[in-house]
């Protein structure tokens, strides 16, 4: 730069140059020495490693996924064999003769492709947008869903078809539940979607009430009104009726103010104890705080039909009503949700603490169960029907309100109902259960007491008795034994005092004690357990006498009627002693002889490898998979062989094209398997196991 | 059911099923003759089925009993051992398998000539490729023709047609060199080719002298081979008992694994683009994955004697290794020890192996100028099978791997026959890894606890990973 300015020589770029000059001169430090060739090419090399490796690492999945494969068809790009277009195979050809030129430059002049790509471009690229194993995807999935559909049709058909009225109300009261968890969830998450929400249901209520409904233009109406002129009742349901209609089409008067309207309402359709935090009466038993729910719809039903109605089935009138009081109770649950609809609104906008919110969830599902659990059966029912219980989300709903149901259900029976007259092992649960008060804790302890002193005479008569045996049995087996009684039953006479007058002093360690008495006790019986068994064992060891006589030849045969005892000892086949047995002589020791030297040589004395329990190993052996006991799709399904070459065929390496496409189905997700993933052959299975329980080993 | 009552009944034995009374209608069985009768002779009889288990009982004692049975027709009917190849007049060298052809093979024997073997089981080309041994021979991908190199330090392209009447045997090309070539690869896709010698080069089939070679303070490689998969891959085995890897677009080596002992050859997974399998002096083979050297992730044992050559089966399952203790043993990949071993009484030193690209056979090419075809599975029967057989065949096979555990099955179906010498040296190999295990162990036992570390025996192998 000094050089070039140099030319022009002016005191500012002299002094310019100086400066550089200065500032290098000052500039003390050296550039750095240049890394050996050694180490550059090691740092080279390692960059290259890592690119490779990388590089190289993007077959993994595809490797794993050759490993998993249920079947590898080798080759495995196998283009679909049959006659190609004469195109594809001939590369060089020319038209010559004057037809065929005519006939391509007609052709060219309608841009229709000529020989070499036979479809346009267009078509060539929708060809290739979608491979044949796309395709498949595609139709399996349009093919579920049409599946789906169908299901769904035939299940609304059948739901509509069935006439049962209990059904439709569960029905429609589990859809209102779900509804109506769906607004609490939007509620917390989206209050101003919950109120547009509100405000729809809102509008529905008014239309509905817009509606003729109540009026006396139904079919039930039209009969009271028939029978008005005779029937005093008649009249009188009339009435009432209207006068419900007045009262609901009353309400479409709306007033400017919409809090004062909720309270208005709230006062109407509520009791005061809606407003109120819950009174925790009795923590344990939730059923006592039942009377929330179960009441504001008793009074409603008081308000709208007090007699007229009648809710108890066999009630005169009742037939005609039917259908009506459908309508009536659809109509009250309808009522019912509003009611929350509106009291969640009220929380809204009161913003009040969060104990409102809570009454409200657990009291409408008891109220729900108490309806549903009548009708338990019918539910069960309905579940039974749906075979296909995985795509309809009511059934599931259904289960998870029975499931729902029970904890509370099975409460109250192994409360205090239980104690007075059931069986001392189911007592002895309820004492673990219940024991947080007081009360509770006394009742324990006299239970306790008593308990024990009933065990512990029921183990020491028990005890008693199984010696008492013990030793007869032994003094009889005594000419075959070197005495085993003496040596063996001796300890367990000593043991029989204890404990019994322990248990009954002792409150606090009582049930410490009942725990030692019981290994004590359990202890105890050992020896003579181990007596009886062997001697089951010998039982089971010797032969038994054979029977054959035949009822009927040469004598009168028929029911009750015995062979001849000279024809029944006739028939009769001693088998020859087996050899004595092995422990004969060793009165602590049982040998079993039932193991057969031929049979073990064949059996698997050691779990294999890659089982962890002999349970699954036994389970792999127990499904047969030939063609005695299969269909034979099932048969082909499970013996086809891992890996599948074609004779003649030369199989290459596997292409990066592979790797592409490979990673597009990775994308795109795995292969949807319609094929009723074995459906029926496992249900043969199980049924099979259910009913031989054979074991191989 | 009725049948019986209605036999009694009758007065015409004969006729049980023909009841006819006058002015009374008696009802009578009668059965569609579509059900049972077969529309010409040549149909299977058809048989209506019943699949009430409780029918079919004992359903695990019998399946055990037919796959008992099924193995042991296994065992009768492994006979491998398809056909000798004899025309060579020295022992075989190298092979060199055709892409395109399954029919057609090429071997080069040590007094340099190559011969074309087809099929029909006969020498079809013979020709002079080279003075001293062939050691290395590889057919173009395309399958026009073929690379040899041999102890005269050159590297010839021949055209894999018969030169026509009268026309000389010369190859289209001939690259002098300044080292001797021991083996040769050839490029997948492009007409690249690599040799190594004293160092690996890489050459392009237009250019007489390498396109980039590859040395790293070695002086003598044994085998090179590419990649098929990731084709600018490549692999070598040296002589200073170490692997080393390469990649064709990058000016230097990858990285190298030293082990105790060296290889031999070595072949790629055609399947799997990182992992390799070499054949050791050790009697071993390891089975490498290229992104972790520090350990192989398989020890296949088995041989008795140095492994000479390796080749993979075309579906990536199995490899199969030639040895100098004059047997051939196929391992599964991921296996530590051979399914099978192949042995004839004349076959000696196996030098070179290779498994055909239709998964059916093995080629084995030996000291004693043979090259034998043997079945990749010795009890297949080969050729085509009707759809039964095929389907008789899967069952068995299914039920020899449901009771492969069971002892009797385990034991027929691992039994072979060794010869006595192998057999020997097996028990005095075992026997001395025995003592060596024990030694260790109770060396262990009276040291410091945590100074004698635990070696697995993957990790024995490796003595390091130069980066």
């Amino acid at each position: 730069e000094a050089i070039k300015h140099c030319a022009p020589i002016t005191p500012s770029a002299l002094i310019k140059t100086k400066k550089q000059l200065k500032n290098l001169q000052h500039n003390q430090s050296t550039l750095e020495t240049p890394l050996t060739r050694k180490e550059t090419e090691k740092i080279q090399r390692e960059v290259a490693f890592e690119k490779t490796s990388k590089e190289v690492s993007r077959w993994q999945s595809v490797v794993l996924q050759n490993q998993k494969a249920e079947q590898l068809v080798f080759p495995l790009n196998q283009e679909p064999s049959g006659p190609k277009r004469i195109e594809h195979v001939v590369a060089g050809w020319k038209a010559q003769t004057p037809l065929e030129q005519e006939i391509f430059s007609l052709l060219r002049m309608n841009k229709q492709p000529l020989h070499d790509p036979v479809l346009t471009p267009t078509e060539e690229a929708s060809l290739r947008a979608m491979s044949l194993e796309e395709a498949k995807i595609r139709r399996a999935e349009l093919q579920k869903t049409r599946v789906l559909q169908s299901y769904y049709e035939a299940k609304a058909k059948r739901g509509k078809k069935i006439k049962s009225k209990k059904y439709h109300r569960v029905q429609k009261k589990v859809m209102r539940k779900e509804y109506l968890k769906q607004f609490d969830e939007m509620v917390k998450t989206d209050p101003a979607a919950a109120l547009e929400e509100l405000k729809k249901m809102e509008l529905s209520r008014m239309k509905e009430r817009m509606s003729l409904k109540h009026q006396n233009s139904g079919k039930w109406a039209k009969s009271k009104a028939i029978m008005a002129k005779y029937d005093d009742g008649a009249r009188k349901a009339m009435q009432k009726q209207l006068e419900v209609n007045k009262d609901l089409t009353q309400k479409l008067v709306i007033p400017a103010d919409e809090d004062e309207e909720d309270e208005e309402e709230s006062a109407e359709t509520l009791p005061d104890f809606v407003n109120d935090v819950e009174p925790i009466l009795d923590q344990v038993n939730p059923w006592m705080r039942g009377k929330l729910s179960t009441e504001p719809m008793m009074e409603e039903s008081n308000r709208l039909d007090p007699p007229v109605w009648p809710r108890e089935v066999g009630k005169p009138g009742e037939g005609q009503d039917e259908q009506e009081e459908d309508e009536e109770q659809m109509e009250e649950t309808e009522e019912e949700s509003l009611l929350r609809g509106f009291e969640e609104r009220r929380k809204l906008r009161q913003t009040e603490d969060y104990n409102s919110f809570s009454i409200q969830t657990p009291d409408g599902k008891k109220a729900e169960i108490l309806e549903i659990s009548d009708y338990d059966e019918e539910a069960v029912e309905i579940s039974d029907d749906d075979e296909e219980a995985g795509l309809s989300n009511f059934t599931s709903l259904f289960h998870g309100l029975v499931n729902h149901m029970e904890p509370p259900a099975d409460q109250p029976k192994a409360g205090p109902g239980l104690r007075q007259g059931e069986s001392p092992a189911l007592l002895e649960e309820g004492l673990v259960r219940v024991r947080t008060l007081e009360d509770v804790e006394l009742l324990s302890q006299d239970i306790s007491t008593s308990d024990t002193a009933l065990l512990t005479t029921q183990i020491l008569g028990t005890e008693e008795t199984d010696t008492q045996s013990a030793t007869q049995q032994a003094d009889k087996k005594r000419k075959k034994m070197i005495d085993p009684n003496e040596v063996l039953t001796k300890e367990a006479k000593v043991i029989e005092m204890p404990l019994a007058p322990t248990a009954v002093e002792d409150v606090e360690d009582k049930e410490e004690q009942r725990v030692i008495i019981k290994e004590a006790f359990a202890g105890d019986d050992v020896v003579s357990d181990f007596l009886k068994d062997k001697r089951k064992q010998e039982e089971a060891g010797r032969p038994k006498v054979i029977d054959l006589t035949l009822p009927g030849w040469g004598e009168w045969g028929g029911l009750g009627l015995q062979p001849s005892r000279s024809k029944r000892k006739r028939f009769r086949v001693k088998v020859a002693p087996p050899p004595p047995r092995q422990d004969q002589k060793l009165p602590n020791i049982i040998i079993a002889e039932k193991r057969d030297s031929s049979i073990a040589a064949h059996q698997v004395c050691q779990l294999p490898f890659p089982f962890e329990k002999p349970i699954q190993f036994e389970r792999t052996i127990r499904s047969p998979v030939g063609r005695t006991w299969n269909t034979q799709n099932a048969v082909q399904k499970i013996t086809a062989p891992k890996v599948v070459t074609q004779l003649g065929a030369i199989i290459e390496p596997i292409a990066r094209e592979d790797l592409i496409k490979d990673n597009r189905q990775a994308v795109t997700g795995p292969s949807i398997n319609l094929e009723s993933d074995q459906g029926p052959q496992k249900k043969r299975r199980s049924q099979q196991k259910k009913q031989h329980k054979r074991k191989k080993n | 059911q009725h049948l019986p009552a209605l036999t009694a009944l009758s007065p015409f034995p004969e006729f049980p099923y023909f009841i006819h009374i006058h002015a009374m209608k008696v009802k009578v069985l009668s059965r569609n003759p579509d059900d049972y009768v077969r529309e010409t002779k040549l149909d299977i009889q058809r048989v209506p089925r019943n699949y009430d288990p409780s029918l079919h009982p004992f359903e695990v004692p019998r399946e055990y009993t037919r796959a008992l049975n099924a193995t042991k027709l296994e065992r009768v009917f492994a006979k491998p051992f398809l056909a000798s190849l004899d025309g060579h007049r020295d022992g075989v060298n190298c092979m060199a398998k055709h892409p395109k052809s399954l029919s057609t093979m090429l071997s080069g024997s040590c007094d340099g000539e190559v011969v074309w073997n087809l099929t029909k089981r006969e020498c079809v080309r013979t020709l002079q490729a080279h003075e001293g041994f062939v050691r290395g021979m590889v057919v173009r991908f395309c399958g026009t023709s073929f690379f040899t190199v041999g102890d005269d330090k050159t590297i010839k392209q021949w055209k894999m047609e018969t030169p026509g009447y009268g026309e000389e045997e010369e190859p289209l090309n001939t690259i002098l060199g300044k080292s001797v070539f021991t083996s040769i690869d050839h490029h997948q896709k492009e007409g690249v080719f690599v040799t190594c010698g004293q160092q690996v080069d890489i050459w392009d089939e237009q250019r007489s002298s390498p396109i980039r070679s590859f040395s790293w303070g070695v002086d003598s490689f044994s085998c090179v081979r590419f990649n098929p998969v990731e084709t600018e891959l490549l692999a070598s085995c040296a002589s200073d008992r170490s692997i080393v890897l390469y990649d064709m677009r990058e000016a230097t080596p990858l990285k190298k694994v030293i082990m105790n002992m060296r290889s031999n050859t070595l072949c790629w997974n055609p399947m799997e683009a990182y992992n390799f399998t070499c054949s050791n002096e050790d009697y071993n083979l390891y089975t490498y994955d290229m992104r972790y050297l520090d350990k192989p992730f398989t020890v296949h044992m088995d041989h008795v004697s140095a492994v000479l050559d390796v080749d993979y089966s075309p579906t990536g399952k199995e490899f199969v290794s030639a040895s100098f203790d004059k047997t051939i043993r196929i391992f599964p990949k991921d296996s530590g020890h051979s399914r099978e071993v192949y042995h004839t009484k004349r076959m000696q030193h196996v030098i070179s192996i290779k498994w055909s690209s239709d998964n059916k056979y093995i080629l084995s090419a030996s000291d004693e100028m043979n090259i034998r075809l043997w079945k990749a599975n010795a009890a297949e029967k080969l050729g085509l099978l009707a759809p039964r057989e095929k389907a008789a065949v899967n069952y068995s096979q299914k039920l020899k791997e449901k009771f492969q555990h069971h002892p009797q099955i385990r034991r027929i179906s691992h039994h072979r026959h060794l010869p006595k010498s192998i057999y020997s040296q097996t028990k005095e190999l075992r026997v001395m890894k025995e003592a060596r295990r024990r030694k260790e162990r109770n060396v262990r036992k009276h040291s410091k606890p945590g100074s004698m570390p635990v070696v697995t025996e993957k990790e024995k192998h490796v003595v390091t990973v130069v980066k």
